[in-house]
């Protein structure tokens, strides 16, 4: 099939758990691995006769995710009831928005693996209900967990903007580096924070004409491995069964997959009969919402810089690399430390090294964000610029960064108890250099003889004089200085 | 004149609504929604054409709550009206496809 010419084409249905305190319409505590049924209500239990209420704050995160998602915020927007038939959910409906989402019409940009980004314009964005738990099997029954029922849920639905793996998963790594750094959300894959679902055809050329294979919905992908191994999966599958049948996209024969993580196939899952007459209809127990130009302006407000944003400007401004700006950007904490250290006058790409190389293997250690290891963005600039002056060494410098952390104090002041401060100063040395030269005539002979003694001559004088400074000079500066004497 | 809501309709939306009905029901309800929704129809006759759609018939708009965790049921409380139950869970029949969420 290979020779086959063909487009990848992919949009993207992901589910985000908000990070409330509470549920979306109850006053019921969101949390995870708690006693089955703990958290529940008569709201969310589903019983008759009770009214739920919005959660304010789970509107104005997802409002503030729309935003982040350049999306247009309607001016008025309602709920309504999803028809839905699985005891995880046990009212018979699930809370959602159908014709009147409370955001559309945006985008996201994400970065791709060129160092370029594209855009991936989003359709809409909504607001819903998760759903309970069915926990597991009992024979012929199964077990509920309700704890989960009424999670504040933010639907985004993207265009068929993506023609490969690699975009849809980049596609779900921003979006998670986003909502992270709204705050709006854990986005903790493992908990089950982000669901993807995407929508998978291809188009193929074939002797001229085009043909487009059915498309094929994934559900529930819950890691990015599984979002791009199994659009992967289905763009080889796709080929197959199109060669084998010519089957092309037709009214009707959209079909839905799961992903079987083990065998890394996707299945075919048992279609079910009208399951698509979610007979909407607006929610009586709910009012709708009309938005204000001052309540827009406040969430405006909130807004942070966006981390794209960020890594391009540590690029452009800071002349990072393409990959440090990503490591350094994918904790809204960790950009704002080092932005905070570089403002601060260091030098860009040295606040760079000491945070990935030293920073992070310790905050690593200590289960944190390197932002929260006690060290202050003054004392980081500091350190940098120390290293960069020639007062530390390299080796020095990290073993300053790990006494910070620990002992919270200022890096000049740790350099100088532990005795780490190098000699620079290039007349002081000069005089090292030359009782170094005087005492050892055959080392300098062979140094500047230009033969295949030279090198280790000039590595033994220089060995000398760090031997007689302690260790302590600088060796850059030693180095030109035997340089200069030596020619 | 053919029924508004035919006997096939009546059997889709009980089959969508799980609800199981004899023939006599079938019969029946399609007469009786029939004639509801003809009787309805005579809102048809009201020119609404400068009337703004209703979202709901409630006059109010955002009403919300804080985001303040108040208690839960007791879970004993919670499961009590459940048929059956297993340890602190709803035990209910086998879930055959697996199409929770939304």
């Amino acid at each position: 099939m290979s020779e086959l010419e063909y487009k990848i084409v992919v949009g993207l249905e992901i589910h985000v758990h908000l990070a409330t305190r509470t549920k979306m319409f109850c006053g019921c505590e969101l949390v995870y691995g708690g006693e089955a049924n703990s958290r529940v209500c008569p709201v969310c239990i589903g019983m008759p006769g009770v009214l739920p209420v919005m959660n304010k704050q789970a509107y104005e995160f997802a409002l503030l995710t729309a935003l982040a998602l350049n999306c247009k915020i309607s001016d008025f927007t309602k709920w309504d009831r999803k028809s839905y038939y699985y005891p995880d959910l046990p009212k018979n409906y699930q809370i959602s928005q159908y014709d009147l989402p409370l955001a559309e019409a945006g985008y996201i940009e994400i970065p791709l693996e060129t160092g370029q980004t594209k855009k991936i314009r989003i359709i809409r964005v909504h607001l819903e209900e998760d759903a309970g738990k069915n926990t597991h099997t009992l024979g012929n029954f199964s077990a509920v967990d309700l704890n989960r029922a009424g999670t504040p849920l933010l639907e985004i639905v993207t265009e068929p903007d993506m023609n490969s793996p690699a975009e849809v998963r980049a596609l779900a790594v921003e979006l998670q580096r986003i909502v992270r750094y709204l705050g709006v959300s854990n986005a903790d894959m493992q908990k089950g924070h982000m669901r993807f679902e995407p929508n998978i055809n291809l188009q193929i050329t074939k002797a001229g004409t085009e043909y487009k294979t059915p498309i094929v919905e994934v559900k529930n992908l819950n890691s990015f491995r599984a979002v791009e191994k199994s659009v992967a999966f289905e763009v080889r599958r796709q080929l197959d069964e199109f060669a084998e049948t010519g089957r092309t996209m037709a009214s009707g024969n959209k079909s839905t997959r799961g992903w079987d993580d083990e065998n890394e196939v996707t299945v075919l899952q048992r279609e079910k009969e009208e399951a698509h007459d979610y007979r909407y209809f607006p929610d009586p127990d709910l009012v709708p919402v009309e938005m204000t130009d001052e309540w827009l302006t406040r969430i405006k407000s909130r807004l942070c810089e966006l981390p794209i944003e960020m890594q391009k400007r540590f690029i452009t401004e800071y002349s990072l690399s393409d990959y440090d700006a990503g490591v350094l950007t994918a904790e809204r904490k960790t950009a704002e430390f080092f932005d905070a250290a570089v403002k601060a006058g260091a030098d860009a790409k040295r606040v760079c090294n000491l945070l990935t190389q030293t920073g992070m293997k310790l905050a690593n250690e200590a289960g944190c964000n390197v932002a929260d290891l006690g060290i202050s963005a003054e004392n980081l600039a500091k350190l940098a610029k120390m290293a960069g002056a020639g007062d530390i060494s390299a080796t020095a410098s990290a073993t300053i960064f790990e006494e910070m952390a620990k002992t919270k104090k200022a890096p000049d002041v740790i350099a100088a108890e532990l005795n780490l401060l190098q000699k620079s100063d290039a007349g002081e040395l000069e005089s090292v250099v030359d009782e170094v030269l005087a005492a050892n005539p055959d080392a300098v002979a062979d140094a500047a003889s230009g033969g295949k003694k030279t090198k280790k001559a000039r590595g033994f004088l220089l060995g000398r004089v760090m031997q007689k400074t302690k260790g302590q000079a600088n060796p850059k500066v030693v180095s030109q200085i035997l340089d200069k004497k030596l020619s | 004149m053919a029924k508004k809501i035919d006997e096939t309709q009546v059997r889709r939306v009980a089959k969508l609504a799980r609800l199981d009905l004899t023939d006599d029901e079938v019969a029946r309800f399609s007469t009786q929604l029939s004639a509801i929704l003809g009787y309805v129809e005579k809102l048809n006759e009201l020119d609404t054409d400068s009337v703004e759609p209703l979202a709901h018939c409630l006059p109010m708009h955002n009403v919300f709550r804080e985001d303040v965790i108040t208690e839960s049921l007791d879970t004993e409380l919670a499961l009590r009206n459940a048929p059956q139950h297993f340890e602190s869970f709803f035990k209910v029949p086998k879930i055959l496809d697996e199409d929770s969420g939304a």
